[in-house]
C-alpha cells in the first residue's frame, strides 16, 4: 500500500508496559517519583518527616512495655530484648508501609495512568523506595539504640545490606502483585490489611524464633521468608551467643526450602502479573 | 510536488508531500473493549458468579485503520464522540495496546492527551515542570534547562514556587500548554486543547504552533471542531465507527464531518407545522449555495439564498412569507419577509391550488455553526398567523469564527484624533 520506502528511523510502537522507554528515563523518573510521593506523605502535615519516626517508636515503647513488664515472653532469652524489638519493629514498617502504599498506588494516579505512557512499573517501585529511604532513617536511630545498650560492633554487620537487599526485593514483589490486583478487585486492600497484620504476628519480632526450646514450632516459623530474613538480621547485627543460626532454627538446611520456594514464587508471581496486567491497567480503570 | 494546501493562511514552508519520509505508519490497526455487563469488581462475586466474567459485550472502537502521516505534517483527526477518534490517540500515544495491526513511529513524541495530567497540585510550578518534562523522555537537567522558557512562555515566572492548587485553572492550561511546547518532541499528539487562555494567549499559541510547523515537526490533533482542523491542518482524516470515512483536504473532512453531524438533525428539519393548515401548505423549502444547488452546509460569506415554495389550499386574499433565522441555541438571529404582491404593489388574492414562490438572496453573514430557518405565513391584512413552520430549513456554516460573534457584518469603521468637526 505504501509507495514510500520505510523510513530507516520508523519503530515498531508496542503499547504501554511495565518497563520499556529506556532505562535512563526509568531510573529518572523512578527518582523523582519517589522524591515526589516522599513530599507528599509528609511535607503536608506539621511534624513532616518526624511521623515517619514516631510511629515505630510509639509502637516499640507500648511494645516493650507490655513484652518486658506484663508477658515477659521474649526478654529473657535475648540479650538485648530492647534492641532486638525496635529493629524487628523498624524492618517490618518499612514491609507494611511499602506493601499497604502500594496496594492503591496504580488507582491513586489513574490521571497520570490514563492519559501517558510511561513504564507502569515506576509507581509501586516508587513507592517502595520511599519506604526504604524511611528506613534508612529509621535505621540511624536503630543504631544509636544499639550503642546505647552496648551492643559491639562485629564484622558481620557488613552483611547488613545482603539482608536488606533480600527484604526490599521481596517486598517489591509483593507490592507489584498488590498493586495491579487492586486495580481489578478492590477487596485486596482489606484482605491484605488483615494478612499484614498476621505475618507481623507470624514473624519473630515481639517473640524470638526458639522462644520455646523444645518442639517443632521453629521450623513452622521458619515456612515464612520474612522469618528467615529477620532472624540473620538478628545474627549478624546484635551478634548474640545463645541464637540459634537460621539453619539450626529451620531444623537443617532441607528446612529452609520452603521459605526459599516461597520467596523465589512470590518474587516470579509478583513480576509476572505486573508484567502481564501493566499494558491494560489504563484500560481497566 | 503536488499542493493541496488549502489552509487559511498560506504557511512559508513547502507543505509535506509524499517525498517527506514518514513520520507514523499505521496498519489495519484493531482495538475493542470489553464492556462488561455485570462488573466484578471484588472477589467475592467472582467466587459467586465465577463465570459472570463472560458477561460482556465487544466494542469495537477501531476496526481496521490504516493510514500514513508524513513529516512535518499537521495531521488532524476528526470524529464524533465515541466515533474511537480518541482510543486511536491513545494508542499512538502508548497508552492502550492494540489488539491487532502495528504502529511506527520515526522520533520521540510528546503525548498530551489531556492538558495538565500528571500534575500534581500538593507540589510547586516548578517541581511539576520539571516531572512532566521527565515523563516526556528529558532528562532532569534538560527540564531544568528549559524551566525559564517554559514558565516565561506561560506568563507564571512570578508564580514558580507555587503549590498548583493554588493555581486558577487558567494559570494551570498554560503551564501545561508551555511544557508541551518546550518538550521539543518530533511528533506531537495533541488532543483538543487548542482553546485555551485568554485572547493573547490564544495568539502566542497559534504563533507557536505556526513555528513548529515550520520547524518540521509532525503534528497530530484530534478535535471535533473542524474550524481548527481546517485552519491548522494540512491533511485530516475522519473517523466513524471505528474506520476512516475520508482522508486528504481538511476542507472537504469538515464537509463531511458536519453532513455526519447532522445528518439525523435535517430529517427532522421540516417539523412541526402549527396553525391551520387548511389554507396554505409548504410545497418546499430550501437552501442554495452559489451555483444554485441545493445545500445543508454553506460558507461564511458566501452568496445564499434561501427559497421557499407555498401552495394555497383555497381563496385568501393577499399573504406575506416571512423568514427567521436562528441559531442552535434557538436565538432568533435576524429575520425578513416579504409580501406577495401584484406588480402594482396591492394586495394580491390567491386562488385555491395557486403556487407562489419565494426567493431570498443574502450574503450570509452567520459564523460557523448550525442554523434553523423557520417559516411564517401571514394574512396580508390582519397579520393572522396562516401557517409557521418550525425549523423548515436546517444547515451548517462553516467559516468564520463564532467566538467573535453569531454573525460578522461588513462595516467600515474610522478612528480620528482630535476633534471631528475639523
Amino acid at each position: 500500500m505504501s509507495t514510500v520506502p520505510h523510513d530507516a528511523e520508523l519503530r515498531l510502537v508496542t503499547g504501554p508496559s511495565a518497563l520499556g522507554g529506556g532505562r535512563r528515563r526509568f531510573l529518572d523518573l523512578l527518582r523523582l517519583m519517589s522524591v515526589t510521593e516522599f513530599k507528599r506523605v509528609y511535607f503536608g502535615t506539621i511534624l513532616g518527616y518526624l511521623w515517619s519516626l514516631i510511629r515505630p517508636l510509639m509502637l516499640f515503647g507500648v511494645l516493650l512495655f507490655v513484652f518486658t513488664q506484663v508477658f515477659r515472653v521474649g526478654s529473657d532469652q535475648v540479650e538485648h530484648y530492647p534492641v532486638f524489638l525496635l529493629l524487628g519493629i523498624v524492618l517490618f514498617t518499612f514491609f507494611q508501609e511499602a506493601t499497604q502504599n502500594s496496594v492503591s498506588s496504580v488507582v491513586a494516579q489513574e490521571g497520570v495512568v490514563r492519559k501517558t505512557q510511561f513504564p507502569r512499573l515506576v509507581i509501586p517501585l516508587a513507592v517502595c523506595l520511599t519506604a526504604l529511604f524511611n528506613l534508612g532513617l529509621n535505621l540511624v536511630i536503630v543504631f544509636v539504640f544499639i550503642f546505647a545498650f552496648g551492643v559491639d560492633p562485629v564484622w558481620t554487620w557488613l552483611l547488613f545490606p545482603l539482608a536488606l537487599t533480600a527484604l526490599f526485593i521481596f517486598t517489591s514483589a509483593v507490592s507489584m502483585a498488590l498493586s495491579v490486583l487492586f486495580v481489578r478487585f478492590r477487596d485486596v486492600a482489606i484482605i491484605w490489611t488483615v494478612v499484614a497484620q498476621v505475618l507481623f504476628y507470624a514473624t519473630p519480632i515481639l517473640y524470638p524464633v526458639n522462644f520455646k526450646p523444645e518442639g517443632d514450632f521453629e521450623h513452622l516459623l521458619m515456612v515464612n521468608p520474612l522469618t528467615v530474613i529477620f532472624e540473620q538480621v538478628r545474627i549478624w547485627i546484635l551478634n548474640e551467643a545463645g541464637a540459634p543460626t537460621v539453619v539450626e532454627a529451620a531444623g537443617g538446611w532441607l528446612g529452609l526450602v520452603p521459605a526459599a520456594l516461597i520467596f523465589v514464587g512470590v518474587c516470579v508471581y509478583g513480576a509476572w502479573i505486573f508484567n502481564r496486567e501493566a499494558p491494560r491497567v489504563a484500560e481497566e480503570l | 510536488m503536488p499542493l493541496d494546501d488549502t489552509i487559511a493562511s498560506p504557511s512559508p514552508i513547502a507543505p509535506p508531500g509524499p517525498s517527506t519520509p514518514l513520520a507514523i505508519q499505521v496498519e489495519d490497526l484493531h482495538k475493542s473493549f470489553r464492556i462488561p455487563i455485570h462488573r466484578v469488581d471484588s472477589l467475592k462475586e467472582r467466587f459467586v458468579r465465577p463465570f459472570s466474567s463472560r458477561d460482556y459485550r465487544e466494542l469495537r472502537a477501531l476496526d481496521g485503520i490504516s493510514f500514513e502521516i508524513h513529516k512535518g505534517e499537521f495531521f488532524g483527526i476528526a470524529g464524533r464522540n465515541g466515533s474511537g477518534k480518541s482510543t486511536l490517540l491513545k494508542l499512538l500515544a502508548s497508552i492502550y495496546r492494540a489488539d491487532a495491526g502495528t504502529i511506527r513511529m520515526a522520533g520521540r513524541l510528546a503525548p498530551f492527551i489531556e492538558l495538565g495530567v500528571g500534575f500534581n497540585a500538593e507540589l510547586t510550578a516548578r517541581e511539576n515542570v520539571v516531572l512532566n518534562g521527565v515523563m516526556m523522555g528529558l532528562t532532569p537537567k534538560e527540564t531544568r534547562d528549559r524551566l525559564d522558557a517554559v514558565l516565561e512562555f506561560a506568563e507564571l515566572t512570578d508564580f514558580i514556587d507555587l503549590k498548583l492548587k493554588n493555581y486558577s485553572s487558567g494559570m494551570l492550561v498554560r503551564l501545561a500548554f508551555s511544557v508541551m511546547m518546550e518538550a521539543d518532541a518530533d511528533i506531537l499528539l495533541i488532543d483538543e486543547v487548542l482553546a485555551v487562555g485568554d485572547a493573547a494567549f490564544q495568539q502566542k499559541c497559534d504563533d507557536a504552533f505556526r513555528e513548529m510547523k515550520a520547524q518540521g515537526k509532525t503534528i497530530v490533533l484530534v478535535t471535533h471542531d473542524m474550524a481548527t482542523v481546517e485552519e491548522y491542518c494540512n491533511r485530516a482524516m475522519l473517523i466513524e465507527d471505528g474506520e476512516i470515512r475520508q482522508i486528504g483536504d481538511p476542507a472537504e473532512v469538515g464537509r463531511r464531518y458536519l453532513q455526519l453531524n447532522f445528518e439525523r438533525g435535517s430529517e427532522t428539519g421540516d417539523g412541526s407545522i402549527s396553525a391551520d393548515v387548511n389554507e396554505v401548505r409548504v410545497i418546499d423549502a430550501c437552501l442554495e449555495d452559489m451555483a444554485g444547488d441545493r445545500a445543508t452546509t454553506v460558507e461564511h460569506g458566501d452568496r445564499i439564498r434561501l427559497r421557499l415554495e407555498i401552495e394555497a389550499l383555497r381563496e385568501i386574499n393577499g399573504i406575506s412569507v416571512g423568514f427567521i433565522v436562528a441559531n442552535a441555541d434557538g436565538v432568533g438571529v435576524f429575520q425578513f419577509g416579504v409580501p406577495v404582491e401584484t406588480e402594482d404593489g396591492s394586495v394580491q388574492s390567491l386562488d385555491a391550488g395557486e403556487k407562489v414562490h419565494v426567493r431570498c438572496d443574502l450574503e450570509n453573514p452567520l459564523t460557523a455553526g448550525r442554523y434553523h430557518v423557520h417559516c411564517g405565513i401571514n394574512q396580508a391584512q390582519t397579520a393572522r398567523v396562516l401557517l409557521h413552520v418550525h425549523n423548515a430549513i436546517d444547515f451548517v456554516v462553516f467559516g468564520g469564527d463564532p467566538n467573535r460573534g453569531i454573525v460578522e457584518l461588513k462595516y467600515k469603521a474610522e478612528a480620528t484624533v482630535g476633534n471631528p468637526e475639523s
